[in-house]
C-alpha cells in the first residue's frame, strides 16, 4: 500500500469508526453507576474481600483426587480446533489419584 | 475548591456497621440511627474502581473507621513494609476517624495465611507487638486502637491474662483498644472464664470503640461448648447483656455491628443497629 | 513447650500432623480439634476466595471439582500478601501443570479471563479518549501515540475463549466455536466486560500499548493479518473505551 493510499484508508476508517462511536456514547453515559454492580454476569468481578470472622465449615482434610460433579464444562462441545488441537474430554476422566 | 463534606477526628458515640458493598444505596438512603461505617483496610487498596468511587461517596455522609485485617502486628518476623505503606496511602486519602487492627499474626514468611492466629502472652509477645504498634502509629501519624481476639485455646506458655497484657500494651504505647464484646463472650466461654471479670478487669479508659457481632455454636472433643466467631447471624441476647454491662461502665462509645458472612439484607442489619442504638440510649 | 509461630503454621496447613504439644483448652488439656477451627479458617477461607475470584472456572468444573482443586491449590499457592482482591494469580500457571486436569486445554486461559476481569475492576480510574485527539490530518494521527486505559487487558488464546465465557454467562448465547479468540476487557465505569477482538486487533492495540505510533502500530497489524480492519477494530476500542486520555502515558 503506497503512503497516499494508506492515508486514505486510515482516514476512512477513522471516520467510520467517529460515526459507529457517536450513536453510542448515549447508551455508555446510562451505565455510570458507582451503587450497584450491573446485574448478571459481573456481580463477582470484585474478587474475594477480606474477613475477619471465622467459619465453623468443616473442611480442611486432606486432598485427595475423586471422581466429583461435572459443572459446564460437560456441556462445551468443541469440535477438533483448526490447529489440529484435540477436543477435551469431559470430566469422567477425572477418576485418578494426584501425582504424589 | 471548597470542601463541604464532614471531616470527624475521632467517631461518633453512636451505632455504626460494617459496610458491605451490596448496602451501599440502601444505607445512604435509609440510615436508620447508624452514625458511621466500618470498612477492611485491605479491601480499599485496590488503584480504582467502584471501591474507591464507593468509600468516597460514603465519607461525605459518615463517619469512617478503616478496620485491617492483614497486618499480622502479633507476627514474629518484621512488619510487612509494602503493607504498611499501602495502609499509609490509604489513611491518607480516606482521612479515616479511627484506624484499628487485631492482636493476632495472619503472616508467616511470604504467605498470608488470611485468619487472624492466635498469640502467647509472653514478655517477649508484648516486646514484639508493642514495637509494630509504635512503628505503625508513628508511620500513620495517629492513635491506634487493637482489638481483643476470639479465642479457641490458649498457649501453655502464656504468663499474662489477656486484660493485663492489654493494659501492659497501652500503658507502652499510648495506644488505644477496640473492646470486641463478642470476643469476650466467645473467649470466655471457650476458655471457662467469666466474660463479667474480664470485662471489669479491662482498661475501658482506653476504649474508643466496641464491637458487637453473631457467632456459631460447636462442640470440643470433650462436649463443651466451643463458640465460633462466624459473624454470620444476629447478635444474641447475652451479648448485648454484656454490652450493657460495659457501657454501664465506661459510658457511651462508638458500637458497631458486625455482620460479614451470610450478609442479610438492609433492613435486617439496620435493626442491629437500632438494637445498639436502644443499649446507647441509657448512657447518652 | 512454647509453640513457635513456623510450627503452629506448619500444622495448619497440614493436617495429617498433631497439634503442637503448647496449645491447650481452659483446663490446661490438649487443644484438640479447638485447633481445628484455625485449620478450617485457613483452607475454608481461601477456598471461598478462589471460588469468589474464578467464577468461569468454578462454573465450568462444578462446586465439587474445584474445592479438590483449591484444597490442592490453596496449600500450594497460599496468599502472598494481605489484599485478598489479587489472590490467584498463580492459578493459570498452575491449571497448566496440574494433570488431572489437563485434559481440559482451555481451563487455564479461563482462568486467565476471571484474572483479567478482577484485575480491571481494581485498576486505576482514566478519563476515556476524546474523540477529538482522532479529528486531526491523517499525517499528523499517524505519528500519534495512545495509551490503554488502566482497566484495558487483552488475552490471546488459541481456544474459542470468548465463546465459552459467554456460553457460562449469557442466557441464549450460541454454542462455542472451534476458533482461536481474542479477547479484549474493558470497564467503561465500574463493571468490566470482556468483547471478541476482530483479526489482527490484539496487535494493533498491544502496538499502541507498547507506544508504537498509531500508523505503526497499524502497519503491525496489517502485515501480520491481512484481514485487519482498522474501522472495526477503532470503533470497539472507542465504544469499549479501551484508550485513554492520559497524557502522561503519551511518552
Amino acid at each position: 500500500m503506497s503512503n497516499t493510499m494508506k492515508t486514505v484508508a486510515i482516514a476512512g476508517a477513522v471516520a467510520a469508526a467517529m460515526t459507529a462511536q457517536i450513536t453510542t456514547v448515549e447508551a455508555a453515559a446510562k451505565e455510570k453507576c458507582y451503587g450497584v454492580s450491573l446485574a448478571g454476569a459481573n456481580d463477582c468481578a470484585a474478587g474475594p474481600g477480606t474477613t475477619c470472622a471465622g467459619t465453623s465449615t468443616v473442611d480442611y482434610q486432606g486432598n485427595a483426587w475423586t471422581l466429583v460433579d461435572a459443572g459446564t464444562c460437560a456441556d462445551i462441545d468443541l469440535p477438533d480446533m483448526a490447529d489440529g488441537t484435540p477436543r477435551q474430554g469431559s470430566l469422567e476422566e477425572l477418576d485418578r489419584d494426584l501425582p504424589a | 475548591m471548597l470542601d463541604n463534606s464532614p471531616r470527624y477526628d475521632h467517631l461518633p458515640a453512636a451505632p455504626g456497621v460494617g459496610y458491605k458493598p451490596q448496602h451501599f444505596a440502601e444505607l445512604r438512603a435509609d440510615p436508620g440511627p447508624v452514625k458511621w461505617i466500618e470498612v477492611h483496610a485491605e479491601n480499599y487498596m485496590g488503584d480504582g474502581g467502584r471501591p474507591l468511587a464507593q468509600l468516597r461517596a460514603l465519607s461525605e455522609q459518615f463517619a469512617v473507621s478503616v478496620h485491617g485485617v492483614g497486618l499480622s502486628i502479633g507476627g514474629e518476623g518484621a512488619l510487612d513494609a509494602e503493607h504498611l505503606a499501602r495502609l499509609k496511602k490509604l489513611v491518607g486519602w480516606a482521612q479515616p476517624a479511627s484506624f484499628s487492627e487485631h492482636l493476632a499474626w495472619s503472616t508467616h514468611g511470604a504467605e498470608f495465611l488470611n485468619d487472624l492466629l492466635p498469640l502467647p502472652y509472653t514478655n517477649a509477645t508484648l516486646t514484639r507487638v508493642a514495637e509494630h504498634i509504635n512503628q505503625v502509629q508513628s508511620t500513620l501519624g495517629c492513635q491506634m486502637l487493637l482489638e481483643n481476639p476470639s479465642s479457641y485455646l490458649a498457649f501453655a506458655e502464656s504468663t499474662w491474662s489477656e486484660t493485663e497484657f492489654l493494659t501492659e500494651l497501652v500503658k507502652r504505647t499510648g495506644c488505644g483498644l477496640l473492646l470486641d464484646v463478642n470476643n469476650v463472650f466467645i473467649s470466655a466461654t471457650n476458655l471457662g472464664l467469666s466474660a463479667r471479670a474480664y470485662i471489669e478487669a479491662f482498661p475501658l479508659h482506653a476504649v474508643g470503640e466496641i464491637h458487637v457481632g453473631g457467632h456459631d455454636e460447636e462442640t470440643d472433643d470433650h462436649g463443651a461448648p466451643l463458640l465460633i466467631d462466624s459473624h454470620g447471624k444476629p447478635v444474641v441476647d447475652p451479648v448485648w447483656a454484656l454490652l450493657d454491662i460495659t457501657l454501664a461502665k465506661s459510658g457511651a462509645r462508638p458500637v458497631l455491628v458486625e455482620w460479614d458472612t451470610d450478609v442479610p439484607d438492609w433492613p435486617t442489619l439496620r435493626s442491629e443497629a437500632e438494637r445498639a442504638a436502644r443499649a446507647l440510649s441509657p448512657v447518652q | 513447650m512454647t509453640v513457635s509461630q513456623t510450627t503452629f503454621r506448619s500444622a495448619l496447613l497440614d493436617p495429617s500432623e498433631a497439634v503442637p504439644e503448647g496449645l491447650r483448652d481452659g483446663a490446661d488439656a490438649p487443644a484438640g480439634r479447638r485447633f481445628s477451627v484455625y485449620r478450617n479458617n485457613v483452607v475454608v477461607s481461601l477456598t471461598e476466595a478462589l471460588q469468589v475470584a474464578f467464577p468461569l472456572v468454578y462454573k465450568l468444573l462444578g462446586g465439587q471439582t474445584f474445592a479438590k482443586l483449591a484444597a490442592v491449590y490453596v496449600r500450594e499457592h497460599p496468599p502472598s500478601a494481605p489484599l485478598m482482591m489479587h489472590y490467584g494469580d498463580a492459578l493459570p500457571d498452575f491449571l497448566e501443570q496440574f494433570k488431572p486436569l489437563a485434559h481440559i486445554g482451555y481451563l487455564p486461559d479461563c482462568a486467565r479471563l476471571d484474572l483479567a476481569l478482577r484485575a480491571s475492576y481494581h485498576a486505576a480510574d482514566a478519563p476515556a479518549l476524546a474523540a477529538e485527539e482522532l479529528q486531526c490530518a491523517p499525517k499528523v494521527l499517524l505519528e500519534k501515540t495512545f495509551a490503554l486505559a488502566p482497566s484495558t487487558r487483552i488475552l490471546r488464546s488459541r481456544w474459542p475463549l470468548h465463546d465459552i465465557w459467554r456460553v457460562n454467562f449469557e442466557a441464549d448465547a450460541p454454542k462455542s466455536r472451534a476458533v482461536a479468540q481474542d479477547v479484549l476487557i474493558t470497564r467503561p465505569e465500574f463493571d468490566p466486560a470482556p468483547h471478541l477482538l476482530p483479526s489482527g486487533a490484539a496487535t494493533w492495540l498491544e502496538g499502541l500499548a507498547s507506544g508504537q505510533t498509531f500508523g505503526t502500530a497499524h502497519d503491525a497489524a496489517v502485515a501480520d493479518f491481512a484481514d485487519f480492519d482498522l474501522a472495526q477494530a477503532l470503533t470497539l476500542a472507542l465504544q469499549t473505551r479501551a484508550l485513554t486520555d492520559d497524557k502522561t502515558k503519551d511518552h
